[in-house]
């Protein structure tokens, strides 16, 4: 009955998905051409893999972005995690507005507000600052993803877990916590995500010393881009692939958690 | 009892609402005032708080009689009489609108097709749709300067067939043109997602009653599914037309001169000319619009909601 629409459906469909990824195809095989120029296919090559793990700059910049990355999507792990079960449990009006906020004006705002904030106080700006503002920006993603999975929670598993004689203490962390996992977990690793890629606030808050991978980036593009920018884009590119492998394996809930 | 629970209370909500507070409130809340001020000598803003010259004591040094020394609506005033602002605000409009609604023409015969698969397949094609989107930012952006470059073979092959009409070879890369489909390429999932969702739960007896009654296929698309996924459509345009309202990164890598927008415009006024006020001003101006679309993006997908219904 809809076999002429689901033909005409299933080419704009493909033609969407040839949009999503040929260009990070190009990225990856470009990564292994034998030319300093992106223009044309010379030959293959994995030099620019080997550029890549001599360029100092660029290992600093990456250790730099894992550690910020790894402290600061802890600390919005809980704070995310803490907001959305407020968010769940009592009616509030500040925090909800508060923890969306964030989320829904252009970065640019947060950013400079940022800056003028750690400018007005005198605070040196470094990892410390660009690690601060991670987690300010990353609160509300978890809260969102956290408060969700509490949503979808049978509540009367709780009842019962207290019937049985529970404490409050004891029902949350044997009964709530293991349910709402999934979703710390995927918030968790959105925060994460988050902060190994943001740009915007970082650029504006990081000062003169402090580099991470995408500020790295960013000046590569904005000065010299050399095929060693597809190397290092490769590679995020299969971390990340990684890091949603893994989570499919040590969280099955995450990943839908997470959209 | 009571009170053990106003505990649990507050130390739920209290470390969350503390640093939110803290890192984004405050800060807000400086930005919004440092509109009414003047920037400082060296850039930043003038300070309110200093050395007083006759005792060498730090004291507040905006009183009841110098205020309008510290304290102007200039910077606001500027905004208004100077035309190039408000029309690279229009432009910007354009644009982010633009961008929202092809978008929305790339995204609508998607998000059908996942939705109307078999349940076993949704996820998959949801995944795929987002997969690139976990992939850095800059990196989708620099993928495009590749494909765009004057040395790419788009622009190769383009300029082939413009040759072969008559038109002279166009470059791509560091234009407004660029700006565009890149803004769209970022910007993608976010408006597949809603609608996505919005689709799935439409009721397929819907459309079989249209045509049983006589529609045409384009009669059922406009009168039933159209209608009905309105609300998806508002939630997508917002998702869309929000960011790409204040996005900078995209026009500074790929915009050229041509194609600066809003963002870059704040980012050259606070970090280039070092004039905090007034890129605080063009900050609020950007919220106030951002909150206007936002209301009226809310405001529509309500009445979406009631044609639906």
């Amino acid at each position: 009955m809809h076999s002429k629409q689901s033909k005409w459906l299933w080419g704009a469909s493909l033609l969407v998905y040839a949009f999503l990824y040929m260009p990070l195809l190009i990225v990856v095989v470009y990564s292994f051409n034998d030319s300093k120029l992106n223009a044309e296919w010379v030959g293959f090559t994995t030099q620019w893999y080997g550029v890549l793990f001599n360029d100092d700059q660029m290992l600093t910049a990456a250790r730099n972005s894992l550690l910020i990355g790894v402290t600061s999507s802890f600390f919005a792990t809980i704070l995310g995690t803490l907001a959305g079960l407020a968010m769940y449990k009592y009616k509030l009006r500040l925090l909800p507005v508060l923890v969306l906020t964030p989320i829904a004006i252009p970065e640019i705002l947060m950013a400079l507000s940022l800056l003028m904030f750690f400018v007005v106080l005198n605070f040196s700006m470094g990892y410390l600052s660009i690690g601060l503002a991670h987690i300010a920006f990353s609160i509300g993603f978890v809260a969102i993803v956290v408060r969700s999975r509490l949503q979808g929670m049978d509540e009367s598993l709780v009842e019962a877990a207290r019937d049985l004689g529970a404490s409050p203490l004891q029902a949350f962390w044997q009964v709530t916590f293991p349910l709402i996992l999934p979703g710390i977990i995927a918030g968790a690793l959105m925060a994460f995500t988050l902060s190994i890629d943001d740009f915007v606030i970082t650029y504006f808050v990081a000062g003169a010393g402090a580099s991470t991978l995408p500020l790295q980036i960013y000046s590569m593009l904005k000065i010299a881009v050399t095929p060693e920018v597809n190397a290092i884009s490769s590679l995020l590119m299969l971390l990340t692939l990684a890091l949603i492998v893994i989570a499919a394996k040590v969280a099955p809930g995450a990943l839908r958690a997470s959209h | 009892m009571a009170r053990s629970k106003n505990l649990a209370k507050w130390l739920i909500s209290g470390p969350p609402l503390l640093y939110l507070i803290f890192f984004f409130a405050i800060p807000t809340a400086l930005m919004a005032f440092a509109a009414f001020r003047f920037p400082g000598d060296y850039g930043g803003l003038l300070p309110l708080i200093g050395a007083d010259p006759a005792t060498g004591k730090t004291v507040l040094l905006v009183n009841s009689q110098n205020w309008h020394d510290y304290l102007t609506l200039d910077n606001f005033a500027r905004f208004f009489q100077e035309a190039v602002y408000v029309e690279l605000f229009i432009k910007s409009f354009g644009y982010a609108a633009l961008t929202t609604l092809l978008c929305l023409g790339m995204s609508y015969p998607l998000a059908w097709l996942i939705a109307r698969s078999p349940k076993k397949w949704r996820d998959l094609l949801v995944l795929l749709v987002i997969l690139p989107f976990w992939s850095n930012f800059l990196i989708r952006v620099y993928a495009w300067m590749i494909i765009l470059g004057p040395q790419g073979y788009f622009a190769k092959v383009v300029n082939m067939a413009l040759g072969w009409i008559g038109i002279a070879p166009q470059q791509f890369l560091f234009t407004p043109f660029a700006v565009i489909i890149v803004l769209v390429y970022v910007h993608l999932p976010f408006m597949v997602l809603p609608l996505y969702a919005n689709l799935e739960k439409h009721d397929m007896a819907l459309l079989d009653a249209a045509q049983d009654l006589g529609a045409s296929r384009w009669q059922r698309f406009w009168k039933v599914t159209w209608p009905l996924s309105l609300p998806g459509v508002y939630a997508g345009a917002a998702l869309v037309f929000i960011p790409a309202l204040g996005i900078f990164a995209v026009p500074d890598l790929v915009g050229g001169t041509d194609g600066i927008m809003i963002g870059n415009l704040i980012k050259q006024q606070f970090l280039d000319s070092r004039d905090w006020p007034f890129g605080s001003v063009l900050s609020i101006m950007l919220t106030l619009s951002v909150l206007l679309m936002a209301g009226f993006m809310t405001m529509l997908g309500r009445g979406g909601k009631r044609n639906a219904l």
